[in-house]
């Protein structure tokens, strides 16, 4: 994966060059976006719902066993908000939306449609990869405060109703907002506009470069979407580095 | 030059010395040749000789490992020919977009280039569709449509950027005769019209035979005979006699006996 990394920039490079333009996609854009929203906003739900429940029912316990119950809604709050709803969604949406986006470039290229637009003048990446870059560069970050949402209450509800918590939801959520701020969200969500850019560029390259028929495309749906968690998983680490100073 | 005349006009092509190695296997050895301005040139050759590996280059999807194509004396990959002439493909596999409707894709050119109002490029796509035999498929998908079907969908994509240099991929190969009949006779009435240059590749011989001001024939990566119709014919070479003149040597079964 590594000697493709300079095609990925350079591709995610060229792609912000066409943005001027981008205007001109606009319909395309959309569709895409809502393709997005529509795949994904049931399973975003669950995800996070079940993802906020298991992280309050994991710390819950020990912290309330030493009188730490305040606490439960700040952990669960900086979990869900700063580490796991962006890394899962995008992880969710890498095998979701970037897996589809390497499926259908992929066998345009293979069935001669990508040299056809070239031949009629149309630049690929206007065509394709802008519409497809915008649209999950704008819908991911919204899914993911949407997600940090859906997780809190997921915590939430679990606190309250499991026995050994006990912290009915005005407490959790005031506890809550003592230690999450803003910031800590607008850290999540900047993460995972970081993380749309990669699923995008790394997706919509492979794509581009498929080689063979049908078994090329299976390929490049495997790569986009493992290439684009490792680097998600990698890059979550950097992130966090970065944003911490 | 005056842009005027150039727009109306076919453009000259000129190849030279064109080599080409896929995984270090020649498929191109050595093309050369050269068609002049509204001048029909077909190009026949067996199957695997590079025909369409042949007409990738000439439009500039390739890049040749040796050689020039030159289109007016300016090389193909070149910017200036990209803004001053219009070319267009007719892929043997049809290439249309396939998340596209027919006349979506037939319109396409037009659309993403801002070149007409809406309603006049559906004008268009109707009449180009309707040159080439095909009605009633606008709003279908391509994957609705037959073999032959889209390769005249494919054709009428191409007829809409109005081309000065058209390349046709085996634009017959899965025509029924009286289609493939319409098909040449629009390759003949739009080269009349326009004065498009056409380079029609193919193996069938009433076609090439019905249509070609000059003849070219590949071998193996080669061009072994030009000419016109009439001397390609009567070529001696014998590789050439054979592919021209190949037939059925069976004769019917006597049922009866
Ligand atoms: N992308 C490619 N990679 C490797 N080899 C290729 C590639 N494209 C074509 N070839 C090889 O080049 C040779 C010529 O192929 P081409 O498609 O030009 O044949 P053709 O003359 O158009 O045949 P047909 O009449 O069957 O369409 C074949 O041997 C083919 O295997
Ligand atoms: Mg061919």
């Amino acid at each position: 994966m590594f000697e493709n990394i300079g095609e990925v920039v350079l591709l995610c490079w060229r792609t912000l060059l066409a943005l001027p333009q981008g205007w001109r996609q606009r319909q395309k854009i959309f569709e895409q976006f809502f393709e997005i929203g529509n795949a994904s906003l049931l399973m975003v739900c669950v995800l996070s719902f079940f993802i906020g429940a298991v992280i309050a029912l994991q710390t819950g316990p020990v912290l309330a066993e030493r009188s730490l119950s305040s606490a439960i809604g700040g952990v669960v709050g900086i979990a869900v908000a700063k580490e796991l709803a962006p890394v899962m969604m995008s992880i969710l949406i890498a095998g979701r939306i970037g897996s589809a986006m390497a499926a259908e470039i992929g066998s345009m290229r293979v069935y001669q449609e990508i040299d056809a637009l070239r031949t009629m003048n149309i630049n690929p990446i206007y065509y394709l990869v802008l519409p497809r870059m915008v649209a999950i560069v704008a819908a991911l970050p919204m899914l993911v405060v949407f997600a940090i949402l859906v997780g809190w209450f997921g915590g939430a509800l679990v606190a309250d109703y499991n026995q050994r918590m006990g912290i009915p939801m005005h407490a959790f959520f005031s506890d809550l907002k003592e230690i999450v701020n803003v910031k800590d969200v607008a850290n999540g969500v900047f993460k995972s506009f970081c993380f749309a850019l990669i699923i995008g560029s790394v997706s919509c390259h492979q794509g581009l470069t498929t080689m063979g028929g049908p078994r090329g495309i299976g390929r490049s749906v495997t790569k986009a979407v493992v290439n684009s968690i490792v680097a998600i998983v990698v890059f979550d680490y950097l992130l966090t580095r970065l944003l911490l100073s | 030059m005056n842009p005027d005349l150039s727009q109306l006009s076919g453009v000259n092509l000129v190849v030279r010395g064109l080599c080409k190695q896929f995984r270090n296997q020649p498929v191109l050895a050595d093309v050369s040749f050269s068609v002049n301005p509204g001048e029909i040139f077909v190009i026949m050759g067996p199957s695997g000789s590079g025909k369409s590996v042949l007409l990738k280059h000439l439009i500039g999807l390739e890049a040749p490992d040796a050689g020039e194509i030159l289109i007016n004396g300016d090389p193909v990959t070149s910017p200036e020919v990209a803004a001053k002439y219009r070319m267009a493909l007719v892929f043997q596999s049809g290439a249309l977009l396939n998340s596209l409707t027919v006349g979506e894709n037939v319109g396409l050119y037009l659309t993403e280039h801002r070149l007409k109002p809406e309603e006049e490029i559906q004008k268009i796509v109707r009449e180009k569709l309707a040159d080439v035999g095909l009605r009633d498929v606008m709003d279908k998908m391509p994957s609705e449509l037959s073999g032959g079907m889209k390769k005249r969908a494919a054709i009428a994509r191409a007829l809409v950027t109005e081309p000065q240099l058209i390349f046709y991929d085996e634009p017959t190969s899965e025509l029924d005769p009286v289609s493939a009949v319409v098909i040449g006779e629009e390759i003949l009435d739009l080269n009349q019209r326009t004065g498009v240059t056409s380079l029609v590749v193919t193996h069938e011989r009433e076609l090439a035979f019905g249509i070609a001001d000059r003849i070219a024939v590949i071998m193996e990566g080669r061009i072994v005979t030009v000419g016109a119709p009439d001397e390609v014919r009567n070529a001696a070479d014998p590789a050439v006699k054979n592919f021209l003149q190949a037939d059925f040597k069976r004769q019917p079964k006597n049922l009866r006996a």
